[in-house]
């Protein structure tokens, strides 16, 4: 209430400004114009803010850091802000605009803290990224001295795709057929997958990657190999699968259904051709979320793969390497031509990532369908 | 759908009398009957598949459980050669990685949301939804490496500055001078306020998304109704959309802790291990229990493997409690029902 009152008052002293000649009162106003004493408050705060932060930061403080800098110019910039926007303003305007402010900086945190992951890791792996036989060679035989005109990561692109390769085509028929069931089928059971599948979504990477260790490698004497890791990869992917299926498959209009159902068909023909048809683009970004999700997961890689400085295809025999689990081997190894080669994978496996992703922007384009 | 194409019983005996009404409902074609019985053995595999999962965990953290008992949480050390195995150290550094984490995410997922559904312009605002979506596709290895090379050096600046001026704070204080001219830095680095940060990298996403979601639901009439009041935008949001969202910024908030508590690589890359009980973050060594597994696993024998898998149960314990209040909390609000997670 006390809002609303104060709103008012702001009003009509606003109102009393123009003096009282007809024209200019019977313009409308433009709702949502920003006025330009707030654009000029704003970069007058803005740049003043930083003036006198850079003085007393650097200068008479001597304090160090970029980061503390930058938390100070904001809460400088924050309360002069609000300084310039009390003088000529009420109250509830002054915590609009500083609102706003607060809300717009933490947003432009966000995104500056994601751009700099994404460019410092291209501007890291920039100078792998130049020699050719980065992506055409393997880490066979390579010392950690060797320069990085020698070596490079083929085998644990072709790894990835191996292993991350079989975990789809296990948990793509998999995952839809339970989207299938719940969504089509239904009956007793089916309220319990959905509360397990749904459960199984949190489950710690590093969990599935623990649980075929113990069953596959311990306990029934396999080698650490591509298809263990596939296994793991396939338990972390087929909850996601069968999750975001099941959202596409719901979405899909119960008229199409009633309409294959009153031309005589079967259900197995009406979920053939016109629910599975109708909602492909959807369960395509399903499979792609899937595998965007497995081919950077490094935790169960790490347990179940071993680490192999060759190219292996068979995924039955034999350590094989992957691009996550090259990169957590490199960096780790803490030898400086290495990490650079991990940076290098770095960029590869996000940009892997960025491709998948445009194509589900493209997909969920395609048709409409809000993912 | 279901109930148009009921199983019908066994169609009644040929009745002699001819006004009877035919049974209309012809019941399922071999086909279909085939077709049920594919997709519910698929679900009931998949049921089995990934219940036995969490079973085979508990299963396996018995005979460890019987051979500790209670002092498997309460001891702090594992050190397996001398039979001391407890997982209270971890359990906290665990606590303290993910506190962290939300102390950070909480707000600036909150606020990213907000951005997004009330202050971005319209046409930027499904390249912004995109992006939310892109963050949270990127591998954690790389957040992992953007932590380790890129933020801890700048991040230990910070970790002094609290230290300097809020170290009265017992949670703030770190076991060396930050005054010193040459002050010692490997102090703060490898901490689980440094780590902390990381994962909130990752969680943020998951919580924006959430709220971001809800947040779009608020019904535009009393957005309007709030407007017409005489409210400004802030209190249009204070009054409208908040309230409007709260199960899906409490849900959102579960689902990213729940997330930032099994956090694996990044946490394995940033921490040294330590595993000694201290609620210090900033300081040098922590340890969390996935990181414990990750970095135990290979020499491990068999018994404790199963140690492992027990601590391994625990942290899927409180991630599964964690997840489905978050998932009931979701459902539960006035918006949350076409919503998905």
């Amino acid at each position: 209430m006390t809002a609303l009152i104060e709103h008012e008052q702001g009003q009509q002293s606003e109102l009393e400004v123009p003096d009282q000649g007809d024209s200019p009162l019977d313009r409308p106003r433009r709702i949502g114009a920003r006025p330009l004493d707030l654009n000029l408050s704003l970069a007058a705060t803005a740049i003043g803010s930083l003036a006198l932060v850079w003085v007393v930061y650097e200068q008479l403080l001597a304090a160090s850091g970029s980061l503390g800098f930058m938390l100070c110019w904001y809460v400088t910039f924050l309360l002069m802000y609000a300084g310039t926007t009390a003088l000529g303003n009420p109250r509830m305007e002054v915590v609009d605009r500083l609102a706003a402010a607060v809300v717009t900086g933490a947003a432009a945190l966000v995104g500056f803290a994601l751009l700099t992951t994404i460019f410092y890791t291209f501007q890291q792996g920039w100078t792998a990224f130049t020699h050719v036989n980065f992506f055409t060679q393997d880490m066979a035989g390579v010392g950690p001295q060797d320069p990085l005109t020698r070596g490079g990561i083929l085998h644990a692109i072709v790894g990835s795709a191996i292993e991350v390769g079989i975990a789809a085509g296990i948990s793509l028929p998999l995952g839809i057929g339970t989207a299938v069931y719940l969504t089509e089928v239904g009956g007793r059971a089916s309220k319990t997958v959905r509360t397990v599948v749904e459960a199984m979504t949190a489950l710690p990477d590093i969990l599935a990657g623990l649980f075929v260790y113990t069953v596959l490698i311990v306990a029934l004497g396999f080698q650490r190999s591509g298809f263990a890791a596939a296994m793991a990869l396939t338990i972390t992917m087929l909850p996601i699968i069968a999750r975001s299926a099941e959202v596409q498959l719901r979405v899909v209009p119960g008229g199409l259904r009633e309409a294959g159902f009153a031309l005589g068909a079967s259900h197995w023909r009406t979920v053939r051709l016109v629910v599975l048809p109708t909602a492909k683009s959807g369960l395509a970004t399903a499979l792609i979320l899937g595998i965007a999700r497995a081919v950077g997961e490094t935790a169960p890689v790490l347990i179940t793969s071993g680490d192999s400085t060759f190219m292996n295809l068979n995924p039955f025999n034999d350590p094989m390497n992957s691009l996550p689990l090259f990169i957590f081997s490199a960096v780790r190894s803490g030898q400086p031509l290495f990490i650079a080669r991990g940076f290098g994978a770095a960029s590869v496996l996000l940009g892997i990532v960025l491709l998948l992703f445009v194509a589900i922007r493209f997909l969920a384009r395609d048709k409409g369908v809000r993912r | 759908m279901t109930s148009v194409l009921s199983v019908s019983s066994t169609p009644p005996p040929t009745p002699l009398d001819l006004d009877v009404p035919r049974e209309i409902d012809p019941g399922l074609s071999s086909t279909d009957r085939m077709f049920h019985r594919t997709v519910r053995a698929i679900g009931i595999f998949v049921l089995v598949l990934t219940g036995s999962i969490g079973v085979f965990l508990g299963y396996q953290a018995i005979p460890t459980l019987r051979r500790y008992g209670l002092s498997f949480f309460s001891e702090s050390q594992w050190e397996p050669q001398l039979d001391k195995i407890g997982i209270s150290s971890t359990l906290i550094g665990t606590f303290e990685v993910a506190a962290v984490a939300m102390v950070v995410a909480f707000p600036l997922g909150l606020l990213t949301a907000l951005f997004i559904s009330e202050y971005a312009p319209p046409r930027l605002r499904s390249l912004l939804v995109s992006l939310v979506d892109l963050m949270a596709a990127v591998p954690s290895i790389v957040y992992g490496l953007w932590g380790f090379f890129l933020l801890q050096p700048h991040a230990i600046y910070l970790s002094r500055w609290l230290h300097q001026y809020l170290g009265f704070l017992p949670f703030f204080h770190v076991d060396t001078d930050p005054n010193a001219a040459d002050w010692a830095q490997s102090r703060y680095t490898a901490s689980a306020f440094i780590a902390g940060l990381c994962v909130s990298m990752m969680v943020i996403p998951l919580a924006t998304a959430v709220m971001r979601g809800v947040f779009a639901q608020a019904p535009l009439g009393e957005r309007e109704a709030a407007y017409a009041l005489g409210a400004a935008k802030w209190g249009m949001i204070r009054s409208v959309v908040l309230p409007f969202g709260r199960g899906g910024i409490i849900g959102g908030t579960m689902l990213a802790l729940g997330r930032a508590l099994g956090e694996t690589v990044a946490v394995l890359l940033i921490i040294s291990p330590a595993f000694d009980i201290k609620f210090r973050p900033l300081e040098v060594g922590t340890d969390t229990i996935s990181a414990l597994i990750a970095g135990r696993f290979g020499e491990a024998t068999s018994a404790q493997l199963s140690a492992l898998l027990a601590a391994g149960f625990v942290l899927f314990l409180i991630t599964l409690a964690t997840n489905t209040v978050a998932a009931i909390l979701i459902g539960r609000s006035r918006s949350g029902s076409s919503l998905d997670i």
